[in-house]
């Protein structure tokens, strides 16, 4: 089976080569067909891929060069069930996105699917890499795609500026990346992350590690969006269609965390592994992003924005979960990979349909204008719930592995920020769905800030088709944490890929895999204070989203006290995301060279 | 083993963001992206140098003769592929820009913020 790894990358980038080199001269349907085809093809590839990944470790050498005496010769893509399962999410968000623009974006010129195809195999390609410089490559590649989408409607200033900022930004991580790869490989001598795993286990690891764990960790926290290197997320999910932010918030900006645990657990934990330091920057790291992105998403009125900074807010949790490392906090952030992605997907799909319904996107401007929509109005709530994670509800399942984590780690304070976070999002597109879909509260919030400028263009949709895409995303992602023996194989598939030594010894050495054990398929239970947690965050949620609705109607001294607090920190809060890429560079490096600093500190001692 | 390429190589990279963040016109912001990323090259390079080294082309050559490290001259060029790429597009943007604004300021593009 270490043929289907190559595949997942080669059909959609000869099909991008295909259907840019064709443009002139095939019909547009038969394109059309041939791309969803070809994105279709790579998921059901990816679900097979996952099937024998449950039970060994596919390797493929490209161009048979296999390791010799357990050095690593060539280049190889290492796959096991965490890897496959990421690809086969990214191949079903960027399959429905693709149905999705079939009548969305007809406007569009052929190179946007060409495009989508090109950022499908580098995703791919990045979540089954076994190769450091590989890594560098597929994430520029699936960046450069991405920079052109989301600039894709040159004709507005909103969507030009949106993608120099976000271009420039993940290329500076980009570069700081290659920085990291360059050290890295002047320490140990290889670029195979199992080979510079095994050669960093052997001595004292030294400030040289450090500064280049610090530039490869922030290359990837920048495309993960984490505070501070989230500013030019927002910029960008504002600007671009509807279906490409689907799969930039869906997949594409998640991502960055499979870098990080991939590299965490194949080189870093082999010098670092035997304390703490690194996980808990990175468990900061993750709260701060949680809290403060669900602060910001509250604070919005432009549906994108909001949308934008809770796929922030969610990255935050999953990062933290990461931090924990331990099994149940990777099981976690797995399953909220995979629920976060369905519904993020089929928010934006909402949102594309809102859009096209009325050339609005502004929350206020939008107010009960959708009474009625029932279909995307149930879409919108459900998917809401599923991301706030009301008790076995979407990212429930794997918020509550990441709860078992924290607990199980003596930190049971994480619990109550993470879910805060998660509750801050949530109550922002709660009040955003009741004033759209219901005509709840006042059509004017000077809380939200000014609107930004609306792109007025009527589209001519096949509208059932869209509302059928964003409520199969949507159904999806709610069922996730319901499936029975998902839990279990997530814990497995988390085990698996933080034992470095068996991986190391499967890449380099081929030994064989020990027997997989029998999971059952039952649907997994979570701890009581995850339930009491959920159930408060959703009420907590409710509560805060009625409170921006209705805010007027609050006794007069509570909103004097409120407005008295709260100015200052949300004025400093929206100075900070100022739109300028300058800016967003500095934060870069205050970042860099905190994070790195710490960990020096910490590490060095 | 000298450090100065090391200290050359974390020169440029400073040099490189602090023009980024100060700058005043997309163009310039572009090439001050280049001079980051030429960093990396100076980096790669001095890493794979070996003293007395010979190009590493062994056709005709005893074997045991000393050559640089082939592998960083390989990622260099790949690297500077990728750049020439974003490169074209940041310049692509910034006409875009110069286009419906009249500017090229970064700071005087503010269409959307908060």
């Amino acid at each position: 089976m270490t043929w289907i790894p190559p595949l997942l990358v080669a059909i959609p980038l000869l099909t991008a080569a295909v259907t840019a080199g064709l443009d002139h001269v095939t019909p547009r349907r038969l394109q059309d067909a041939i791309v969803v085809a070809a994105s279709a093809a790579t998921t059901a590839l990816a679900f097979v891929l996952l099937w024998h990944a449950e039970s060994r470790e596919v390797v493929h050498w490209f161009g048979g060069w296999q390791p010799r005496h357990g050095v690593a010769l060539g280049i190889d893509f290492a796959v096991g069930p965490l890897a496959a399962g990421m690809c086969a999410v990214i191949g079903l968000v960027v399959t429905l996105a693709l149905v999705y623009s079939l009548t969305f974006l007809h406007e569009a010129a052929r190179l946007y699917d060409a495009l989508m195809l090109v950022a499908l195999g580098a995703m791919c390609g990045f979540a089954m890499s076994g190769d450091l410089f590989n890594l560098f490559v597929w994430l520029e590649l699936m960046a450069v795609a991405a920079y052109a989408l989301t600039g894709f409607q040159v004709e507005r200033l909103g969507p030009v500026q949106g993608a120099v900022n976000f271009a420039i930004t993940n290329s500076l991580g980009g570069y700081l990346f290659a920085i990291g790869i360059a050290l890295i490989y002047a320490r140990t001598g290889s670029l195979n992350l199992a080979q510079i795993g095994d050669t960093l286990s052997h001595g004292p690891a030294g400030g040289l590690v450090i500064v280049a764990m610090t530039l490869l960790f922030c290359g990837f926290l920048i495309k993960g969006a984490i505070v501070p290197f989230h500013l030019w997320a927002a910029d960008a999910y504002a600007v671009a269609p509807a279906p490409v932010c689907a799969v930039l918030g869906g997949v594409m900006t998640d991502i960055g965390l499979i870098g990080v645990s991939r590299l965490y657990w194949t080189v870093f934990d082999a010098p670092f592994g035997h304390g703490h330091a690194v996980g808990d920057v990175l468990l900061w790291l993750g709260m701060v992003t949680a809290v403060l992105a669900g602060t910001m998403a509250f604070l919005q009125r432009h549906l994108k924005r909001m949308l934008a900074y809770s796929v922030v807010c969610h990255i935050g949790i999953m990062l933290a979960g990461i931090g924990l490392l331990d099994s149940s906090g990777l099981a976690g952030a797995e399953l909220m990979f995979l629920a976060h992605a369905l519904l993020t997907a089929g928010l934006f799909f909402v949102a594309g349909i809102l859009h096209s319904d009325h050339g609005l996107i502004d929350e206020l401007h939008l107010h009960g204008r959708a009474r009625g929509c029932w279909a995307p109005a149930a879409a919108w709530f459900a998917a809401t719930i599923g991301l706030i994670g009301a008790p076995y509800v979407g990212i429930y399942l794997g918020h509550g592995l990441i709860d078992e984590g924290a607990t199980e780690l003596g930190r049971p304070w994480v619990l109550a920020l993470l879910w805060l976070g998660s509750a801050l999002a949530g109550a922002a597109l709660l009040r955003a769905g009741a004033r759209i879909f219901l005509g709840w509260g006042e059509a004017d919030d000077p809380l939200l800030g000014q609107a930004l400028e609306e792109d007025p263009l009527e589209r001519d949709v096949l509208r059932p088709l869209l509302v059928a895409v964003a409520l199969a995303a949507v159904v999806l992602g709610v069922a996730i944490s319901v499936v029975p023996g998902l839990g279990q194989r997530a814990e497995y598939a988390a085990d698996r890929f933080q034992d470095r030594s068996g991986y190391a010894a499967r890449v380099l050495r081929g030994h064989p895999f020990p027997a997989t054990p029998s999971l059952p398929v039952t649907i997994r239970h979570t701890s009581v204070e995850s339930l009491l947690y959920s159930g408060g965050a959703t009420v907590l949620a409710c509560a805060l989203a009625l409170v921006g609705l209705y805010r007027r109607r609050l006794p007069r001294f509570v909103t004097v006290a409120a407005r008295r607090t709260l100015a200052l920190p949300i004025h400093v809060l929206r100075e900070v995301h100022s739109g300028v890429v300058g800016d967003y560079v500095a934060w870069v490096t205050v970042g860099t060279a905190f994070v790195g600093g710490v960990w020096a500190l910490l590490l060095h001692g | 083993m000298s450090y100065l390429p090391f200290a050359v190589a974390a020169w440029i990279c400073l040099v490189g963001i602090a023009g980024i963040a100060t700058s005043r016109n997309l163009i310039h912001l572009a090439i001050c992206l280049t001079v980051t990323q030429s960093s990396s090259y100076v980096l790669l390079l001095s890493v794979g140098y070996v003293k007395h080294g010979k190009a590493p082309i062994f056709i005709g050559t005893k074997l045991g003769t000393t050559a640089v490290d082939p592998v960083v001259q390989a990622l260099t060029l790949t690297d500077i592929v990728v750049s020439v790429v974003v490169i074209a597009l940041i310049l692509a943007l910034a006409l875009d820009a110069h286009r419906l604004s009249g500017t090229v300021d970064p700071d005087q593009i503010t269409d959307i913020a908060g």
